[in-house]
């Protein structure tokens, strides 16, 4: 008599503990091999979009804060980016760049959590995330210095950041610049050639790059595929055109070349920081931008490379003290649109590391 | 076959003669010849309630005394794996954090006991139970320190082995009677795990049964000139990797697998039952390290200390090389662990039992020269290192990155 | 390959193990704040404000109150407003500092504690009496005044209303920290005195 199976459908989240926030997939198995992904979310929404035409314009920035919450930065300088294109706002150089500093400080930051939750969605008990995180609280402890707090930053302000670095900065950020390298070293050392990850990762979520840009996909899950698109190479924001630093690419687009691809892209990230402190001006850090910022009509739209892709700012002013329309591209969510291509066919097991590989943040998915 | 410990234990005798005391056991009760000082309490006919009394109060103390070590062990493993992450761990009851599985255990009985609408409320309450049994069921057999054990079964690994493989049972009852879609992921992969694990478990035992020729766990201890490990480094190996894949721990912890089906087959446990399958997991950990130092690092035996202290050592020495692997390692997939086990670590064993079957039948281990020894060490790490090399080529599978090269260069060319 | 990498990785666990740990034991130990940590407590001096509002116009979740009645002329400066209710509903407060951002006269600071947990929900208001006894530790936070003069609230005993204020600052100067020399970067400030 044959044995009869029949296949079984599980919700993985919202209460998850891999699904990075409130996301939830209801997925159909065959055995442990997944059939089918239909993802949900909306969990996390809080009308960002909405709200932002409730609030001034400078008022919307602690909006932009809560969209990524684990890199806040870009989100700001997004944001901020597409103001000053509304009102024609040239940024003092030494503004510019504090905010890239800023910036890469951020995506070290954001990296490193998607490396460490990686791991432990990988099965790792907690050791790599733990050492992310201890990495991580040196980046946060920069930006209290900068400005005070931690995750939810609300640095940058139309024209600029809000006040001058303090002195006790930078002799910090030279250390961090120098102390990251060995950190960075030694993440690889306990894992890029750890055959078990090896194992794990090599080969499976394989993304093309056709099927990536099909999908517009950014940020490293794009790079991983192998095309080397990067905002800050391709449209130099802030002072990006001054700086040298290569762009990472990866060669198969699976999980391994996505963890690798932030890893190096981590690097590259210091390296860049070693330039801005050489390079660093003096000066106002601030442009004369009056607190109730009234930009002529019009629309712009600012984009930055977010360490989850590229995120854009689409702004429509009506001459009022508040936008009077804000749409917000987020990388995470539109990353996710290849999320079901990825998982099917792939194994329990794979479909969360996967999942996790993309990097995707619910508020910003959600907004 | 050995007398049982209790028949030698001061304490077990001074119990049974002051309870069951009479002419008929004279002879156990006093120094030969003497004539007894008194009757024991229970009248005549009744010693075999004095032998089980004693006998129970004998495996009461046992039993309690490993329940601390137990609870001693949960404490260092959240200590050490808290190093390891370089936090600092459980640090508030008591000094140091000393009482801390007592306060676990305190909220643990404190809390509601909550079973599901859809559990299978017998099967669902007995798991914990049938977790719990077998591991204490190991002790029996386990000498601690010279001349201490309960028993000395002639079959001891055997007893061993049959033992502990109760617990894929108790595992594959929880999970299924749970009533939940994550809890049947988790019993039915301890089912394929578990199972697969137990033979290279057993075959790799059977390279230092040949060389011990016998069975008994105090036999084999004596019979170590060098500790097993020595010649048996590959045995050694593949027990631990094994051995951790049945205590389910990474990389091999698909049961409770955390980040996917978020605690496998106890899910649904709540309260004390939740706390006696974690107490069991940890428990199967000290009782299996116990077998590892009696098997492969000659159990009691060692220099100056005190034969049970050396036992101890062992035992937690062990221990931490287990949560050290815990702390480092990521998890395996579970084609790859059904892969390492058939493809990998039956091999080997299976080389492992021809290879040390070769080298009993050219020596006898008991009139072994010291170089001969050590020559015989050093074959089996190098049939052992061949082997490791050799088989990992059977697990690993190019395949599926090169059909992903080429899908991705196919949907390359129609997309860009 | 062959399991090298994951011994390897295991040796860096283990030097991990010997390292010393980056938590610490909270309560009794704590980890060094920046004086700019936007914290908690929200430090009001009521001698400085002429209750204009700002800070609950520019709050982006409207949870500042305030009703004033006019008060005397006697400031120098002109009228102002004596502030009958000042509430900072922190339950709901994001500390984004808006709002001493937005002050004209310094007379609201960040607050520099964290430590401000309730059991109910109404506890967390700031009333005007509790901002007017707290203990005035202000965060440096857009105060570079502060920040020049090297204060820092961990440190330093609690500022009174007289210190609190800019040099030389007369309201409505178009001078913002941030645009002018004050808040320039070290090399330039260093220049400067020199």
């Amino acid at each position: 008599m044959p044995l009869r199976t029949e296949p079984v459908t599980v919700n993985i989240g919202p209460q998850h503990p891999s699904t990075h926030g409130v996301f939830r997939m209801r997925v159909t198995f065959d055995g442990e091999v997944v059939l089918d992904v239909e993802p949900v979310f909306g969990y996390l929404h809080r009308g960002s979009e909405k709200l932002a035409e409730e609030r001034t314009y400078t008022q919307v920035i602690t909006l932009t804060d809560r969209l990524d919450y684990v890199a806040s930065m870009t989100s700001n300088q997004a944001y901020v980016l597409a103001c000053e294109q509304l009102g024609d706002i040239q940024t003092p150089e030494r503004g510019r760049y504090l905010r890239v500093i800023a910036a890469e400080l951020q995506r070290v930051a954001s990296h490193l959590m998607a490396t460490g939750f990686l791991l432990n969605d990988l099965g790792a008990f907690a050791t790599p995330l733990m050492y992310c995180f201890r990495e991580r609280e040196k980046v946060l402890d920069l930006f209290e210095m900068l400005c005070g707090a931690r995750i939810t930053m609300t640095y940058l302000r139309v024209g600029g950041v809000f006040q001058d670095a303090p002195e006790e900065f930078w002799p910090a950020l030279k250390r961090f610049v120098a102390e990251m390298p060995h950190y960075i070293d030694e993440y690889e050392q306990l894992l890029s050639e750890n055959e078990i990850l090896l194992a794990r990762t090599r080969g499976v979520g394989v993304l093309g790059t056709g099927e990536a840009l099909n999908c517009s996909v950014t940020g490293p899950v794009l790079r991983s595929t192998g095309f080397a698109w990067d905002l800050r190479k391709v449209d130099p924001y802030e002072v990006y055109d001054r700086l040298e630093f290569e762009v990472p690419v990866g060669e198969h687009g699976d999980n391994y070349d996505r963890y690798k691809v932030r890893i190096l892209e981590m690097r590259q990230s210091v390296r860049i920081l070693e330039q801005c402190l050489a390079q660093v001006p003096s000066g106002p850090v601030r442009a004369e931008v009056p607190q109730l910022y009234r930009p002529p009509p019009g629309e712009a739209y600012g984009r930055v490379e977010s360490p989850k892709g590229e995120l854009g700012f689409y702004l429509v002013s009506d001459g009022g003290i508040a936008p009077y329309r804000c749409k917000v591209r987020s990388p995470s969510f539109i990353n996710l649109t290849v999320l079901r291509d990825l998982l099917v066919g792939w194994k329990l097991a794979d479909m969360i590391v996967t999942f996790g590989s993309i990097d995707v943040n619910m508020g910003e998915v959600d907004r | 076959m050995r007398p049982f410990l209790l028949e030698e234990n001061a304490l077990f005798r001074g119990l049974y003669c002051w309870l069951g005391a009479n002419e008929g056991n004279r002879g156990f009760c006093t120094p030969e010849g003497e004539a007894l000082a008194r009757d024991g309490l229970l009248p005549l006919g009744w010693e075999w309630l004095a032998y089980g009394a004693a006998g129970l109060a004998l495996v009461l103390l046992l039993v309690n005394a490993f329940l601390v070590l137990v609870m001693l062990y949960t404490y260092m493993e959240r200590r050490v794996m808290a190093r390891f992450q370089a936090r600092l761990g459980p640090n508030r009851v008591g000094r140091f954090g000393l009482l801390q599985p007592v306060a676990d255990a305190i909220k643990l009985l404190t809390k509601e006991d909550v079973a599901p609408t859809g559990a299978d409320r017998w099967v669902f309450n007995l798991a914990p139970i049938v977790m719990f049994v077998p591991v204490l069921l190991v002790l029996a057999v386990l000498p601690f320190g010279r001349g201490s054990f309960l028993a000395d079964l002639n079959v001891g690994v055997l007893y061993v082995v049959a033992v502990t493989t109760v617990t894929t049972l108790a595992v594959f009852m929880a999970g299924f009677a749970s009533g939940n879609r994550y809890a049947m992921f988790g019993a039915m992969r301890a089912v394929a795990q578990l199972i697969s694990y137990e033979i290279p478990v057993v075959l790799s035992i059977v390279g230092v049964l040949l060389l011990a020729r016998s069975l008994s766990l105090v036999e084999i201890v004596e019979a170590q000139r060098v500790p097993f490990v020595v010649v048996q480094p590959l045995a050694f190996f593949i027990f631990l990797a094994g051995s951790s894949a049945e205590l389910n721990r990474t990389p091999f912890d698909l049961l409770e697998a955390e980040s996917e089906i978020v605690a496998g087959y106890h899910i649904e446990y709540s309260g004390m039952k939740f706390g006696m399958l974690f107490l069991a997991e940890f428990a199967a950990v000290l009782t299996t390290s116990g077998v590892m130092a009696t098997l492969f690092l000659k159990g009691w035996e060692g220099p100056l200390l005190p034969s049970h202290l050396w036992f101890l050592i062992k035992v937690f020495g062990l221990a931490f090389l287990f949560i050290w692997i815990r702390a480092t390692l990521p998890r395996l997939r579970i084609d790859q662990v059904m892969g390492f086990a058939w493809k990998f670590l039956l091999p080997l064993s299976l080389v492992n039992v021809f290879v040390t079957a070769a080298e009993a039948l050219a020596w006898d281990w008991e009139t072994m020269t010291p170089q001969q020894v050590w020559a015989m060490g050093g074959i089996n790490l190098l049939v052992g290192m061949v082997g490791v090399v050799l088989f990992s080529h059977l697990v690993r599978r190019p395949a599926p990155r090169r059909a992903a090269r080429a899908r991705a260069a196919a949907t390359a060319e129609e997309g860009v | 390959m062959y399991g090298l990498g994951i011994l390897n990785g295991m040796l860096v666990t283990m030097k991990n193990l010997v390292r010393r740990p980056f938590t610490v034991r909270y309560p009794e130990e704590r980890l060094p704040q920046h004086p700019r940590f936007r914290g908690q407590e929200f430090v009001w001096y009521v001698e400085r404000c002429t209750g204009c509002a700002s800070c609950a116009k520019y709050c982006p979740l409207g949870i500042i109150r305030i009703v004033t009645h006019p008060g005397g002329a006697d400031l120098p400066e002109g009228d102002s407003y004596a502030v009958d209710v000042f509430d900072i509903d922190l339950g709901r407060c994001m500390f984004c500092g808006l709002c001493v951002e937005a002050c004209p006269y310094d007379a609201l600071f960040m607050g520099s504690g964290f430590e401000e947990a309730q059991y109910e929900r109404g506890k967390l208001v700031l009333t005007v009496d509790r901002l007017k006894e707290a203990e005035k530790r202000p965060s440096t936070w857009f105060r570079p005044q502060l920040e020049s003069r090297g204060y820092s609230p961990f440190r330093d005993p609690p500022l009174p209303w007289e210190l609190a204020g800019r040099e030389g600052w007369r309201y409505h100067l178009p001078q913002r920290p941030g645009s002018g020399s004050e808040a320039g970067p070290p090399d330039a400030r260093r220049e400067e005195a020199g």
